[in-house]
């Protein structure tokens, strides 16, 4: 065993970090009243409609949490391009070789689980961001299904924007069902994703789960 | 002998009804259109002065709802003028003429009107095997439509099957059935989806056509905007026990009884864009979700294959008929779960080993360092 002696290097800037956690809250929120629109519990029974409204506050947590969640991801591209160099949105885009060769070297170390390899990257790993990439493209795509669902109860500027896609995918229904079947994608994710940072801090001892509080991690002094 | 064509309303008058019924007949299309009040005065002098609008009516793979449907709609005058009487050139079901007789007014009207009839469709067309499966006269539907619709000024088509291809395209669809908007271009298509359309939403549409010589306001989708911009659920009155969270459980529960929101038994409103809500189906008397049964969505695409219709989701193909995206997502969550436990544990596994290695290390170079001195 090697004896590391380790330097601090700030990665995560304070809006990617607040980008994160803002994420982080409502993509729960919109997982747990997306589930709940789609399968609201039997709560109150024998009462009269005019004394409740919980389904109708539900959606609208959904549709708030939904407004902060696309331009927080908004945002989150911006800075892709104004941020530093971990943030940089070439981090996600596996373009060059040296990035496929990390991928493999982190297949290795997650699956194989060997940890005699040094990771290059400090921010994301080049799977990581490569994994992260495919989030993004899922973000994409629940704004774009979610705001061409609502755009059937407004006439706000911003939905109708996505409008186009109820013809293209064949009717609300289908929208509606995709919609509902990537909510899974991000339950699943976010399952795998916190395992990962616990796994990748245990084995590497990076502070990788603090450096998203922090912003500082902890690599090896060559 | 040429002579002119009668008008509308010459027509309705020879037909014996009286001004009044006239000005009636138009406020009350004017309220189906969506027209406001100063715009009865059009209604009334486009009736008055246009002649009338040769149409045909085309019949392929169908089952006649359509029609049914428009004969009922609450206004005798609809039946009893426009269909009957004014402008209905040709259509398999309703006229009397048969055989080559029929075919010949079908030529004649398509020839002497070239540009300027309007052709309503009841039914998709297949395609598949040289469109061999629907047939008339001996000539295919799909040579009959191409041909018509050349000449049309405009093309109605009535229903799913026209505008989405309702059960005949559902899968694994056999015939190759298509509907009107996948097969002509070039000609404007008015969509009036349903399984049936609405009959006074069919009338609204075509009197718009003849009165205005205009195509009404369509969406994205082709349909008139008058009709099919809100959705079946946005115009529901169980709606207030939607938003209160009260929903029928199964259908013979307390719930059903008093009227909550259909929404777990399937419901379509939500995703169906109609005016069921508001004009409501055999004069008025009541719609589906009114009878205590969830909307099937008749007049979205695809809604055949959406099912089963009981449920909210549709089932996942390949997974039977009842697995929902749902338990498949809590499937694969588990097997994930399960997956990173049996992950932790080698990980743990390793590590111990690697530290007791470590351990063991220091311990025997201090044991060196300590033999040395
Ligand atoms: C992480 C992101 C999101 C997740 C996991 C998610 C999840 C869900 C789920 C599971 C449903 C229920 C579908 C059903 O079975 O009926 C739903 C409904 C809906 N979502 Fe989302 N959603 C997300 C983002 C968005 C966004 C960005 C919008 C944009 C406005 C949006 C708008 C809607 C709308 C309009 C509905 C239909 C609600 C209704 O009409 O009652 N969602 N969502
Ligand atoms: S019954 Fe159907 S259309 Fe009516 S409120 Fe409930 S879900 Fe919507």
């Amino acid at each position: 065993m090697e004896k590391a002696i380790s330097k601090k290097v700030y990665v995560w800037q304070m809006p990617v970090r607040l980008y994160h956690w803002v994420n982080a809250l409502v993509v729960v929120t919109l997982a747990v009243t997306g589930y709940l629109i789609g399968k609201p519990p039997a709560l109150t029974s024998g009462s009269e409609a005019s004394f409740g409204y919980w389904f109708g506050t539900v959606r609208f947590v959904h549709f708030v949490a939904a407004f902060v969640f696309f331009f927080n991801f908004l945002f989150r591209i911006y800075w892709g391009f104004v941020g530093n160099k971990h943030a940089d949105w070439k981090n996600f885009i596996p373009y060059k070789k040296e990035q496929w060769k990390e991928i493999f070297q982190v297949l290795k170390i997650d699956i194989l689980q060997v940890s005699n390899v040094k990771l290059k990257s400090v921010g994301h790993n080049s799977m990581a961001g490569f994994t992260y990439f495919l989030t993004f493209l899922a973000f994409l795509f629940q704004s774009i299904t979610g705001f061409g669902m609502y755009s059937a109860m407004s006439d706000a500027f911003l939905p109708n924007l996505f409008s186009w896609i109820v013809p293209l995918m064949g009717g609300d229904f289908a929208v509606r069902q995709w919609h509902h079947v990537m909510m899974w994608f991000f339950v699943i994710f976010a399952i795998i994703h916190v395992y990962l940072v616990f796994y990748h801090d245990y084995v590497e001892g990076r502070g990788t789960i603090s450096s998203m509080a922090g912003g500082w991690k902890f690599i090896e002094k060559e | 002998m040429e002579q002119k064509p009668l008008t509308i309303y010459e027509n309705m008058q020879l037909r014996g009804y009286s001004r009044r019924d006239f000005l009636k007949f138009a406020s009350w299309l004017a309220a189906f259109i969506g027209i406001e009040a100063s715009g009865v005065g059009n209604i009334v002098r486009a009736m008055e002065n246009k002649p009338r609008l040769p149409v045909v009516w085309f019949h392929f793979q169908e089952c006649t709802c359509c029609s049914e449907s428009f004969i009922r709609s609450s206004h005798p005058i609809v039946s009893d003028i426009i269909l009957d009487k004014i402008s209905l050139d040709y259509t398999e079901t309703l006229q009397a003429a048969a055989g080559k007789q029929a075919e010949e007014a079908l030529n004649e009207t398509m020839k002497k009107y070239r540009g300027e009839y309007l052709m309503l469709v009841e039914g998709s067309i297949p395609t598949d095997d040289d469109g061999i499966y629907c047939c008339i006269g001996g000539r295919s539907a799909l040579d009959i439509v191409k041909e018509a619709a050349s000449g049309a000024k405009a093309i109605v088509a009535w229903g799913s099957c026209a505008s989405n291809g309702c059960i005949q395209s559902s899968k694994p669809n056999p015939t190759g059935a298509t509907p009107i908007h996948k097969i002509i271009s070039g000609v404007p298509i008015i969509n009036v989806p349903g399984c049936p359309p609405i009959g006074e939403v069919m009338a609204g549409t075509i009197v718009h056509l003849l009165a205005f010589d205009r195509i009404p306001q369509l969406d994205g989708l082709g349909r008139p905007k008058a009709f099919y911009s809100r959705r079946v659920h946005d115009t529901c009155y169980r709606r207030p026990n939607y938003d209160a969270g009260l929903f029928v459980e199964s259908f013979d529960d307390e719930n059903a009884k008093r009227g909550y929101c259909l929404y777990k038994m399937g419901c379509r409103g939500p995703v169906t864009y109609n005016s069921c809500g508001v004009i409501k189906w055999n004069n008025g008397v009541s719609y589906p979700i009114q009878s205590g049964h969830g909307c099937i969505g008749c007049s979205e695409a695809n809604f055949w294959d959406n099912g089963p219709f009981y449920q909210h989701l549709a089932s996942f193909p390949g997974f039977g008929i009842e697995t929902t995206a749902d338990t498949i997502g809590v499937v694969v969550g588990a097997a994930t779960v399960a997956g990173i436990a049996a992950h932790a544990v080698s990980t743990n596994i390793k590590k111990c080993k690697m530290i007791n290695q470590a351990i063991n290390d220091t311990n025997s170079s201090t044991e060196k360092e300590e033999v040395k001195k």
